[in-house]
């Protein structure tokens, strides 16, 4: 333990604590901005200095270890004008006309200012106002708004590995944006919205279609039919300030319904579906000795990453759809059908933990009648949060009430989906059953959970050890990747997702996600899953009728039709439009 | 008051690309000797000799080597830094144009005092005339076996490679010029770790001026200690000084410490053309403060110019006569460093901006007394919280001219209105 | 291809991207660096164009765009500027009929700041690609200007 005194209090913290944290453990909370918990300490923006006697300058405690006997200052005179000045710096090259953002009362800069109690602005506004990218249909660059913190870069480099984001330039003029100041849809990028989800300001946003819903919502022609995903339920509750972990499901399900859909259904049906075709497929791979190892394909960042970078892999790709788009595929197709309703006075919204599904719901495969869309909006869980707010409703009170069916009755093993390893679980424990044909002693697969990036287990399948991984994040999927076209993957299957935790991480999630936070909703999704009567997808009996009535077999013709996809290299876009680069 | 030749004694009396020449002056008696010697002595000496950096920060050279001599992590890199790209400095390259050798057997040494076995030179890219001396005078050196594999005929490896700037003022701070060698942009890192521990390829790494590099010879041919009888207690040996501006005879000086600032200029550098009055002299480059003639008699030493909160020993002197306007040149260093800098931290990469516009409303005398408090206050918040030395120095002349040229502030407010 | 031969020369890893940028830019004859010679570097050192960018935009040696045949560079430093009795960039922008920043309707010229390239001693002086000038006068900058416009 190191003893010192912080605002002349003595305490003692374990060796390696930085100030920051050693004040936090003893309740004084150094304000900060560019430091985000599991990113890179970068100490850019300066705000957390703080005064150790004996020393000239201001230290940040962000970046600083404690020693013995150090005397450390949080709140000098000196320290406060600091902060302010950096503050207001800061805001010298911001649009601050935050009434007019996204991200007004949730923003990391506004806050700081309100706490520093930054009233005037001593320093004049020197932004220069660029144009807004918003020409994909997944996520909003705003560079007026950017604050340069490198939060974005970060993940997009380090986690993410795409490094689609950079810093262009130097000195004031410096920018964070693609190559040459081109769109996001010129560049590689795979739309994942991790950059979306840690940036402290309005700078980058996943397009906002609430608009689009509200119109349909109120367009007397259209039958509105929404699914949520699995991972939602353990998220919605933080956007609309309840505790990290929170289980809504009964909620949303209520809210849903006042805020006027017709059918509110769960994509945890198709979650369910999902694990037969895909159980289906992987044992028609390996028996009949096709492409392995098999790869699962719910995931659209991943897809995107593998199209980009990977093409040489996309035979390993399992051809089901996500389970929004096979939810999407049958709401158009079955449903509308079996409620006599023509397809296109149908109105499909999903509510996802993701921005790359928005994305998703846009490709031309994802068109079941090669014309409409099966999925018309994506909502990330924050676009939901804004529904609700906006109609007022008091979340926190709402009674619990069911999804409605056919598309409402689901699994545990479909609950699961939400987080890293779900996928792979779910369909070891329907894999094994067809294949062993006797039933699991133990339905849980704790290798494969956690979240821990690179996971592995060994199953036995009819007598031989199958070895199978799970990854998160696209740094550990190049890792597999890699493998794969080296000819050295020791694996049958693998389950991929794009964000750190899978769906539960996703770039769509409430702000604020952290390791901690991801930690809490992996607990609950599992809670969910115990809770459930059904924890395997080849028992649910919805999915049962759903093959007599409609589909007759896994893998047969209407799963093809409906279910199935193919998939491209992705090449780069010619750049539609070009910004001079910063350079002097 | 003359000049003290000790690492300028072969200046334009050598051809420097003739290692002949070189050896004919005493050179490589300094590494012959070291490499007899136990590599800690030779830190010993280092220390004895009490050498400070002298490239501005003036940390003692010993306990760089004794850091980077303790590490186990292999390999160990030597890094030379001849980014010299402050307004006003020019004496490293002299010394890589003038004994580019000495500079090698200096570096040489620190290796074989510390284990190193890499090496890099980092030239600024404006220096070409610099770059392609050393690269004659590495292939030399390599040629007669003072670099390569088993040097003189010893079990010890040590090479060097050159690397080029290529328009980046602020590549001459440690970590960002670690960067740079690494191929990419030139923004410093977080500290801890320091580079003698996590440097360039997150090895140990010791990175030293021109300047202290081609002390190490000299230390280890007269020895540590009478070195030290050079200069002032604390400021020992002798620095070589950029001196410029309004002078008749500007150029590369040598000194002991502890001399006078006039003396200098006027003893060395002829006085002031045209026999002009001083307004003002800038020490140590663009980064260091201005003073006012009546404190010409300010000692050359780290001390004083830590004084002005300036780390900068660098040796720049710009000379600046009375046809000058203060806000004119303040400007021009402003401006120089918002131009420099790396955009990192918000300090420095926000604050220089609006001190230019600042030193600007001076400039044309709009100025208001609020502007004299933001500022004041603004110049010190970058130089407590800058991430790096350009952020934390490039203040200096301002905060300088607040002390000593206020009554110039005062009157360009733009009075009485705007009080 | 002039690129190909240079990025032979280096190793494929990250570090070799600043040499191999200042060893092509010198190379080519009109010294600056397409986007698609930057995806070439990209995809051989196995980084992102973004990557490249940003290097590419933060040190001030490196050209996007093609300017004039001769890059003529002030030195912007305080001692040039307290040592000339007249100012050498007014005097260029004149000659050549262009602003700083600008390029000579030509391609001949294109005039720039610079930061202090060290010959404080010499002030004032100027650059011209990799050429310099020293303790300058109208005159003389009209000499230099003079040879450069005979071997056009």
């Amino acid at each position: 333990m190191i003893n010192l005194k912080i605002n002349n209090i003595p305490v003692s913290v374990k060796e390696g604590t930085t100030i920051l944290n050693a004040a936090k453990q003893n309740n004084i909370k150094i304000p900060t901005l560019c430091n985000y918990p599991d990113l890179h300490i970068n100490s850019e923006c300066r705000v957390c200095v703080v005064e150790i006697e004996g020393r000239k300058g201001l230290v940040t405690s962000c970046s600083t270890q404690v020693r013995e006997g150090m005397k450390i200052i949080t709140n000098s005179p000196r320290v406060i004008n600091a902060r302010k000045t950096i503050t207001e710096l800061i805001l010298t090259n911001h649009d601050s006309n935050c009434n007019a953002c996204a991200k007004n009362m949730n923003c990391e800069l506004q806050n700081l200012s309100n706490i520093l109690g930054i009233d005037q602005a001593r320093f004049p506004s020197v932004l220069k106002m660029e144009p807004i990218d918003d020409h994909n249909p997944a996520l909003v660059r705003n560079p007026n708004r950017c604050i340069k913190c490198g939060r974005c870069i970060d993940v997009c480099k380090n986690i993410q590995t795409t490094n689609i984001l950079e810093i262009m330039g130097r000195g004031q003029s410096m920018k964070i944006t693609p190559a040459y100041g081109k769109y996001l849809s010129d560049e590689s990028c795979t739309f994942c919205g991790q950059c979306a989800s840690v940036c402290p300001v309005g700078a980058i946003l996943e397009k906002d279609e609430t608009d689009k819903v509200w119109d349909a919502l109120h367009d007397e022609r259209k039958r509105t039919i929404v699914q949520v995903a699995p991972a939602v339920r353990v998220s919605l509750g933080e956007e609309l300030g309840l505790k990290a972990g929170s289980i809504v499901t009964g909620k949303i399900a209520t809210a849903l319904r006042l805020l006027g859909f017709d059918d509110v259904f769960d994509t945890d049906f198709t979650a369910d579906l999902t694990i037969i075709e895909e159980g289906n497929e992987l044992i028609k791979r390996v028996t009949e000795g096709g492409t392995l190892p098999m790869l699962t394909s719910c995931c659209p960042g991943w897809i995107s990453f593998a199209e980009t970078y990977y093409p040489e892999i996309l035979p390993n790709l399992s051809t089901c759809k996500s389970p929004q788009q096979m939810f999407g595929a049958l709401a158009k197709g079955y449903y509308a059908e079996k409620i006599g309703w023509d397809p296109e006075n149908l109105f499909v919204v999903s509510i996802m933990p993701c921005t790359a599904k928005k994305y998703e719901a846009q490709r031309p495969e994802m068109r079941h009648d090669g014309k409409h869309p099966d999925v018309d909006v994506a909502l990330t869980v924050r676009e939901l949060g804004k529904l609700i707010r906006q109609m007022g409703i008091d979340f926190e009170s709402l009674p619990d009430s069911e999804f409605d069916n056919p598309f409402g009755i689901t699994t545990g093993a479909a609950a699961i989906f939400g987080t890293t390893g779900g996928v792979m679980e779910a369909a070891l424990r329907t894999v094994y059953e067809v294949v062993n044909k006797k039933p699991l002693e133990k339905l849980d697969f704790t290798d494969v959970r956690g979240l821990k990036g690179f996971k592995e287990t060994t199953v036995n399948l009819g007598g031989a050890d199958v070895k199978v991984a799970v990854v998160h994040t696209l740094a550990n999927a190049r890792v597999i990747a890699e493998q794969i076209k080296a000819g050295t993957s020791p694996y049958a299957f693998i389950e991929v997702m794009t964000c750190p935790g899978g769906c539960i991480g996703g770039g769509g999630q409430p702000y604020g996600t952290t390791t901690e936070v991801r930690q809490k909703r992996l607990e609950a999704i599992y809670k969910v899953d115990g809770k459930m009567v059904i924890r395997k997808s080849h028992e649910n009996p919805a999915i049962t009728k759903l093959y007599e009535e409609y589909l007759i077999e896994p893998l047969g013709h209407l799963s093809h039709e409906y279910l199935h996809t193919h998939y491209h290299q992705r090449k780069k876009q010619k750049p539609k439009h070009k910004n001079v680069m910063a350079t002097y | 008051m003359k000049e003290t030749k000790i690492i300028s004694r072969r200046f334009d009396r050598i051809n420097p690309v003739s290692l002949d020449d070189y050896l004919k002056t005493e050179g490589y008696t300094g590494l012959t000797k070291a490499l007899k010697m136990e590599r800690i002595s030779i830190i010993e000496e280092v220390e004895a000799s009490y050498l400070r950096g002298r490239g501005g920060a003036g940390f003692p050279t010993h306990i760089k080597m004794m850091g980077l001599a303790k590490e186990t992590n292999l390999p160990k890199y030597i890094i030379c830094n001849a980014d010299e790209g402050e307004p006003g400095n020019f004496k490293d390259k002299a010394l890589l144009e003038k004994d580019p050798f000495a500079v090698i057997e200096g570096m040489t040494i620190m290796a074989y005092a510390t284990g190193a076995t890499h090496g890099f030179i980092y030239i600024r890219g404006e220096y070409q005339e610099a770059m392609s001396i050393m690269h004659e005078c590495l292939k030399k050196a390599r040629e007669e076996g003072y670099l390569g594999k088993g040097i003189r005929n010893t079990k010890f490896d040590f090479d060097i490679q050159i690397r080029s700037g290529a328009g980046s003022y602020v590549c001459g701070e440690e970590f960002a010029l670690i960067e740079s060698i690494e191929g990419k942009p030139g923004r410093t890192r977080v500290k801890p770790p320091f580079p003698t521990e996590k440097g360039v390829f997150d090895k140990p790494t010791v990175i030293n001026n021109v300047e202290t590099f081609a002390n190490l010879p000299v230390i280890i041919n007269v020895g540590g200690k009478e070195y030290a009888k050079m200069g002032t207690p604390t400021s020992t040996g002798t620095k070589l000084l950029s001196l410029s501006g309004n002078v008749k005879k500007p150029g590369v000086y040598e000194i002991e410490f502890g001399v006078s600032i006039r003396d200098v200029i006027f003893d060395l550098g002829g006085g002031v053309k045209n026999d002009r009055k001083i307004k003002m002299v800038q020490l140590g480059g663009a980064c260091g403060p201005v003073i006012p003639e009546y404190m010409l008699d300010m000692m050359i030493d780290y001390e004083r110019f830590e004084e002005f909160e300036s780390k900068t020993g660098s040796g720049a002197i710009i000379v600046i006569d009375d046809r000058f306007d203060l806000f004119d040149i303040l400007l021009k260093t402003v401006h120089f460093f918002e131009h420099e800098s790396c955009g990192k931290c918000v300090p420095c990469r926000e604050g220089h901006t609006q001190l230019e516009l600042l030193i600007r409303k001076f400039n044309k005398k709009e100025a208001t007394t609020k502007d004299l408090d933001s500022l004041e206050s603004l110049a010190r918040v970058m130089h407590q919280t800058s991430l790096c030395g350009l952020g934390q120095t490039s203040p200096t002349s301002i905060i300088a001219s607040l002390r000593f040229f206020r009554d110039e502030y005062i009157d360009r407010i733009d009075h009485p209105s705007n009080l | 291809m002039l690129l190909d031969k240079i990025l032979e020369k280096y190793p494929q890893q990250e570090d070799s991207l600043l040499e191999i940028l200042l060893a092509f830019q010198d190379a080519k004859i009109n010294h600056f660096i397409s986007e698609d010679e930057v995806r070439q570097i990209a995809s051989y050192l196995h980084i992102s164009e973004a990557k490249v960018c940003s290097v590419l935009s933060f040190y001030t040696f490196f050209r996007t765009e093609n300017k004039g045949k001769h890059v003529i560079q002030v030195c912007g430093g305080v001692p040039c500027h307290v040592e000339s009795d007249f100012n050498v960039a007014k005097t260029l922008e004149k000659e050549l009929g262009i602003k700083v920043n600008e390029t000579t309707e030509n391609q001949q010229f294109t005039l720039e700041y610079t930061s202090c390239i060290g010959l404080c001693d010499e002030a004032p002086a100027m650059r011209i690609d990799d050429k310099v000038y020293t303790k300058l006068t109208p005159n003389k900058i009209k000499a230099i200007l003079a040879e450069y416009r005979v071997y056009m």
